[in-house]
């Protein structure tokens, strides 16, 4: 797919994400925009989902035979639900209930409430490498030779259990999987390097025995470049990590460059005047 | 005259393995975890004969419940394993996101559960595992008697689908259960009949509280002894007939009174027909080092202490 379209996808899914937050006036904006290029590019052109004859996504929860993609920083919830709907998994209708009384969409994802495209839940932070491992190992065992895709926040590298599945994963050479970890810098009691500093990622993952690249996640042609290589070096005895900078609020001036933005809710007129820099492409839901 | 009796003695945790042996032969969607106790948890026939189907996550407890919740999606059946203060408590957050709440088919199989555990003191010797599993919704917690039971358990578990707790141990004990037994998930095993006193048991103590029927019957006191191998779901038909029969009961496990089967017990029968009732359990305390029987008799968790508790019970009626 062109990085034009993906662009103009990615300015829709943007717009879902701050009328979803903005809707219930609670969640996290922040992480959602400053990752939402690489969930487009993943659900729309790199990753391989089962569909059906007429080209429609269909979801069954063992996933067997196409890529899969597990988030582990589960509060980026509106991005992953957007990019969701957008896709074809569910109706772009449904974000309307987002963190609502009765929701599928819950403040943080689940598979609890049946959610098409939702295969763990993530919230509480530090599992989702683990799982992705797992879901990893299990397609060598079936021979199926898809990849698994996984994404962290750079906060949630604090979390002791990353370093378990760090280790385990050039060990049990788990080479057909993918992680992205979101360098925004920024976690909620300020930045990373003040609140518990993450220090040389790359030397620490290189260390463990990971295939370690680097690539701005608010650039879609890098996003693209970095994916080909990526894939290419899969099946080598390595699992790949890409280090990933990112700003948090990518996309709206007034939310960048700031963690501010991390979990707080526009009000009317900041919704105003964030959705004025976005252009709604494929329609608002 | 004795209501039992038994040829050898082995410890549960082998009745584990030669279930697991079982299953590498017979269910290739099982697939086992352990980390760093391979010998403890008797998986060395599982590996011998299906060494592509075991995971080493090494010491890394946290690390080895996600995988395992990952597994499945390809439609494997995974058995995490470990000692149960590693395999519960250390991991509940872990167990409670990515196994419990996001309804993967999880089979977290622990030994060492309890004091039997013995001279490695109270930090391996957990007694609120029950509780801590019986809390998280959907989760199954077994808790099997002998090595027969622990094995026809195993077995069992691997073709229910769904998180399931198996809790085991190490000490040696009589194994009086059938070889051929089929294991049914939830239901209550009538061991002896009797009508002055229902003792429901689990686990280790379930041979004990053999052991008080026979010293009560000895006394006049017909007990009856229900083993009660499946904590949750709870067989609350079996023990409500039971205790309609004999007006009291005693619940006996080697876990703490809070969280434990008698906390469930007592649950049901005060919501549904109140009975006069005692624990026999660890009251509110740590464990130690010690022999297991040592043990067992300081903090009252063997046959003298039923036949006690039972006697007071009958007084309460």
């Amino acid at each position: 797919m062109q990085t034009q379209e993906i662009q103009k996808i990615s300015s829709q899914v943007r717009r879902d994400i701050l009328r979803m937050v903005h809707a219930c006036q609670s969640g996290h904006p922040g992480g959602s925009l400053g990752c939402t290029d690489l969930l487009v590019d993943l659900f729309f052109s790199t990753m391989n989902l089962k569909t059906d004859a007429a080209g429609k996504v269909v979801f069954d929860m063992d996933g067997k035979n196409e890529d899969l993609f597990f988030l582990s920083n589960g509060h980026i919830s509106p991005l992953i639900y957007s990019v969701l709907a957008r896709r074809g998994y569910f109706a772009t209708a449904e974000l309307a209930s987002f963190r609502k009384i009765n929701t599928r969409l819950q403040g943080h994802p689940t598979p609890h409430e049946h959610l098409e495209g939702i295969r763990i839940a993530s919230g509480s932070l530090g599992q989702g490498l683990s799982v992705s491992i797992g879901a990893a190992q299990a397609k060598k065992l079936n021979g199926d030779s898809s990849t698994v895709y996984c994404l962290m926040g750079d906060g949630e590298q604090n979390e002791g259990q990353v370093w378990e599945a760090a280790m385990y994963a050039p060990h049990h050479k788990v080479d057909n999987l993918i992680a992205f970890i979101d360098e925004n810098g920024q976690q909620i009691d300020g930045p990373t390097e003040k609140v518990m500093s993450n220090r040389d990622l790359q030397a620490k993952y290189e260390a463990f025995g990971w295939n370690v690249m680097r690539m701005d996640g608010n650039d879609a042609t890098d996003i693209q470049n970095t994916l080909i290589k990526a894939k290419a070096a899969l099946g080598k005895g390595s699992p790949i990590m890409i280090i990933m900078k990112t700003e948090m609020g990518a996309g709206v001036d007034f939310m960048m460059y700031s963690h501010k933005w991390h979990g707080v809710a526009p009000n009317d007129q900041q919704l105003e005047d964030a959705l004025a820099q976005l252009e709604e492409t494929l329609g608002d839901y | 005259m004795a209501l039992f009796t038994y040829e050898t003695k082995k410890d549960t945790r082998s009745g584990f393995g030669a279930g697991m042996e079982y299953l590498s032969q017979h269910n290739p969607k099982v697939v086992a975890l352990c980390a760093d106790l391979i010998g403890s948890l008797k998986l060395e026939g599982f590996i011998k004969n299906s060494p592509e189907r075991f995971f080493q996550t090494g010491i890394a407890e946290a690390n080895m419940i996600g995988i395992s919740a990952g597994l499945t999606l390809g439609g494997f059946i995974p058995f995490a394993t470990t000692f149960a203060n590693f395999g519960t408590g250390r991991v509940y957050d872990q167990i409670r996101q990515s196994v419990a709440y996001s309804g993967k088919n999880v089979k977290i199989c622990c030994s060492h559960a309890g004091l039997t555990l013995g001279e490695d003191g109270a930090t391996h010797q957990i007694l609120e595992d029950i509780g801590l599993m019986k809390m998280l919704p959907g989760m199954v917690v077994i808790n099997p008697c002998d090595y027969n039971q622990t094995k026809a358990a195993t077995i069992a578990i691997a073709d229910y689908e769904g998180p399931v707790y198996l809790r085991f141990g190490r000490p040696v004990v009589p194994v009086f259960t059938p070889e051929d037994q089929k294991f049914e998930i939830g239901k209550a095993v009538h061991l002896v009949e009797g009508s002055d006193v229902t003792i429901i048991a689990t686990g280790h103590l379930v041979w004990e509280a053999i052991q008080a029927a026979e010293a009560l019957l000895e006394k006049g006191i017909k007990a009856e002894v229900i083993n009660i191998h499946t904590i949750k779901p709870l067989d609350v038909q079996a023990i409500l007939a039971s205790v309609k029969k004999t007006g009291c009961v005693v619940t006996a496990e080697e876990h703490q009174y809070n969280g434990g089967l008698g906390d469930s017990v007592a649950q049901f029968l005060a919501l549904n027909n109140p009975t006069p009732m005692e624990f026999v359990g660890v009251n509110d305390s740590f464990g130690e080092s010690g022999k297991p029987a040592e043990l067992m008799e300081k903090y009252g968790l063997n046959a003298n202490a039923i036949v006690e508790k039972a006697i007071k019970v009958m007084a309460r009626k």
